[in-house]
This record gives C-alpha cells, structure tokens and sequence, in this order.
C-alpha cells in the first residue's frame, strides 16, 4: 500500500484497527520480558537499586528527542507534499513526546536526588530536556489556539522544523555553558561504560518503550482522524441548521 | 527594489509615529534594571557581578515586547494581503521588516545599555562587550522573533504565545551573549572564543528566520 492511499482517512483507520491489536501485544510482550530482566539485573556497585530508574529514564529519553524527529518528518510531509496525514501524525505526537519527556525529567530527579543529593542540578542534560520539554508545550499551544486544523498544522510545521534546527544549538550551548559553570563534581555518571549485565535489558526496555510509543500514536491518529469528523459533521450540521 | 525601500521607510516611519515609537522599549528596558536592585539589594559589587546578566535579560524581554508590532498589526489593517502581492519575492521583504524593526527596536537597546551599565557600576570594558554582544545578539532575537509573530499572526490574542514560542528558541543566544561578557570581564576565557559562536548562531537566525517565516506566510495566507 502505498503512502498516498494512506491519505484517505477509512482505509487508514482500517490499518490501524487491524494493527493496533498487534502492537499492543507486543508492547505487553516487551515490557514483560524487558521489566523482568531489569528486577533481575545486579545493582551497581556503587548506585545499588537505584540503578534500576536508569531501566525508565534512559529509553523515555531517547523517545523524547524521537518523538521531535517524527514531527519535523510529519511538518516535511506538511509542507511539501501537503499529506493530510501528516498534520495528525505530527498532532498526535506532541502530547507523546511532551509526556515521554516530562517522564525523563521526573525519573531524572528521583535518581539524581539520592545520586547528587539533590532534585535538580542544572546539568547539560537534564536542562536541555528541561527546554525541549518547554518546546513541546509551545507546540501543544499553538494546536490548541490555531482553531482551522490545516493552518494550526502549517504554522505548527514552520516551528517544528526551526526547532529542529535550533535543538541541536541549544544542546551544544547548554552542554558548553555546563562545562563552563559547573564543575565536574557535581555531574557522575555511573561508569562510562555500561556493564553488559545492565545493558541487555536496557536495550529490551528501549524496544518496549518505542513499541508503547508507536501504539499510543496510532490509536491517538485515529482519535484525531475521527475528531476531526466529529468536527465537520458538526459544522455541516450546523450549516444545515441555520437554513441557507 | 523601488519596492523594497519604500516598504522600509514606511515600516520605520510607522515605527517612530505610532505607540510611543522606538522609545517605549528603552522604557521598559530601563524600568527592568531600575527594578533588579530592588530585588536584589544595592549592594554594588553583587550588581556588577551579575550586570550583564540582567542587561541581556532586559534586552530579551524588551525585544519580545514589540513583536506584535512585526506583522499582527500589518495584518489587522490588512496592509499585511497587500505587501504579500507586491511582485517582489517574500523572503526580502520580510528580511527588510525585520531590518526596519531592528533599527527601531532592537538598536535603541543596544544604544540603552551602556548608560544603564552606570547603574549597574559595570566598568567601561563590561560595558563595551555587553554593548557589543547585545550589537550582535539583537539582530538574532529579531529573527527568532519575526518567526514567532508569523505562526500566530492570524491569532487575535497571540502576545503570550508568541513569547512562550520563541523563548525557549532564544536560550542559545542568551548563553552566548551572557558568556562573552562575562569572559570579557572575569575570563578565564578569551573574549572571541564566545563572541564568534554568537556571531555564527546570529547569521544562522538570520537565514532560518527569513526562510521559516516567509515559509509560515505563504502558508497562514493562502
């Protein structure tokens, strides 16, 4: 099937019916094997269980910055070939990304306060996440004030991709300032490198993670798929109502 | 290019007629350091340590201030439908609103800061690099800016949104802008090592603006 028949918005939902079943078994599937794994895993030598947080905050991290790279593909396929799927792809991840990130953070402090002995340090990362987080919110903000859903994804788009463009800055700036402000005291990874013992289920909880990711996005397209027909039967309703 | 120039002028004719013109910014400027020692306390040797801080903070929050007047208002009176006609191509206009703008808003600032650098007991050579970073760094704001103004020009209630969009857009030019100062200062950085890399994150705002934002109108008018 190719993307363009996607356009149409009863066969998409079609997919999605069938789909979504599926991943979300596998999603289940993937959080049993990979949470199993992780209770199993030896505490760090000198984190001991709180380690385990890294299980949590590593894979929602790496979903927080996913989450903008789907979006900036969905604002392309807004913009240049105006494919009436992408505005709700790029909708429907926002919340996501904003939830997966708001995740990073909370899981982050819980692990720096008994690792760093306080809830916030303004280290590189967790303030860059700290302004994506801030981003999405933006970009939540101008869905929700843009009323007409094609100009909301348009202007959405424009700000989309110059923060894309702008996030690597902002990650290279905040990660200069840090060096420059902060000494390296504060900031402690648990051993640069990871033992495999850990690693393993770190990689199956990234994979469940990316698979809870992609059911939460399907079924919110098809949310928003039928949302937005809510909306014109609504207005046609209304249209009829008023007598013309 | 007649075209052009005549857009200029009018956006700075305007700029200086209408709402209390370029001065209204320097205003609030002044009224957001006047308020730090305040808060603060007068103690001299902390304000001078933090001085350029709140300078560029100031700069930020005074360049947000007058965004709306960038294209929202072009646009109620519909003077906005026409300039998007002309014959000419959208990225230059826009470039040269932005330009217009800049020399009312974002200068005056520029201009401001060393005589609000006296309050702040900054020393001539924090002053001369404050002044010469918010030179380079306002210029940047701008163009963040104008990108914001677009994507919510159709909103009749955009103030707010605009700033939350663009703040968080701006944070590496506030880094940059503070660092340079404050290598001027105290060091133990040299003065360029910042200075060149807010330059660069100034050229490409710039480009990214320009493109973004005639990009967001072509899009908000059709």
């Amino acid at each position: 099937m190719a993307l363009i028949d996607l356009a149409n918005p009863s066969r998409f939902r079609a997919l999605a019916d069938t789909l979504l079943p599926w991943l979300g078994i596998a999603t289940i599937v993937a959080f049993g094997v990979g949470l199993d794994q992780a209770l199993r895993a030896p505490d760090d030598y000198q984190q001991g269980a709180t380690v385990k947080i890294m299980f949590l905050h590593v894979p929602s991290a790496w979903l927080s910055m996913m989450a903008w790279g789907l979006m900036s593909a969905a604002a392309l396929g807004t913009l240049v070939w105006r494919h009436p799927l992408a505005d709700v792809a790029a909708k429907a991840a926002a919340p996501l990304g904003a939830a997966f990130t708001l995740l990073c953070l909370v899981t982050g402090s819980l692990w720096g306060r008994p690792m760093w002995g306080t809830y916030w340090v303004w280290d590189a990362r967790l303030t860059s996440e700290l302004v994506l987080f801030l981003m999405y919110l933006g970009v939540m903000a101008l869905w929700q004030t843009i009323e007409d859903p094609t100009r909301a994804a348009r202007a959405v788009a424009v700000l989309t991709l110059v923060g894309a463009i702008d996030l690597p800055i902002i990650k290279f700036s905040v990660d200069w300032w840090n060096t420059l402000h902060q000494p390296a005291s504060v900031f402690r990874v648990g051993g640069s490198t990871i033992d495999a013992s850990l690693l393993a289920p770190l990689f199956v909880m990234a994979i469940a993670f990316t698979l809870l990711f992609f059911t939460l996005h399907l079924a919110a397209m098809r949310n928003e798929i039928m949302r937005r027909r809510v909306r014109t039967l609504m207005m046609l309703q209304a249209q009829a109502a008023g007598g013309h | 290019m007649n075209a052009l120039a005549a857009l200029f002028a009018r956006d700075i004719r305007l700029a200086i007629r209408v709402g209390g013109g370029a001065l209204i910014g320097v205003l609030f400027f002044l009224i957001v350091v006047t308020l730090v020692p305040f808060a603060l306390g007068p103690d001299l040797a902390l304000l001078a340590r933090v001085g350029p801080a709140i300078l560029w903070l100031g700069a930020l929050l005074a360049s947000l201030l007058t965004l709306d007047r960038l294209l929202a208002i072009d646009h109620e009176d519909g003077s906005l439908d026409l300039i998007l006609t002309a014959p000419v191509t959208l990225e230059l206009t826009v470039a040269v609103k932005a330009l217009a703008h800049w020399l009312t808003t974002g200068l005056p600032l520029v201009l401001a800061a060393p005589f609000l650098g006296l309050l702040l007991n900054l020393d001539p050579t924090a002053t001369g690099a404050v002044a010469l970073t918010l030179l380079v760094g306002t210029p940047a704001l701008t163009f963040l800016g104008l990108v914001g103004a677009a994507v919510t020009v159709a909103l009749r209630r955009g103030g707010l949104l605009v700033a939350v969009l663009v703040l968080p857009l701006t944070v590496p030019v506030l880094i940059f802008g503070v660092a340079a100062s404050n290598a001027a200062i105290v060091g133990p950085l040299r003065f360029g090592t910042p200075f060149s890399i807010l330059c660069g994150i100034a050229l490409v705002c710039l480009v990214v603006g320009t493109l973004a934002t005639a990009a967001a109108l072509r899009h908000a008018m059709d």
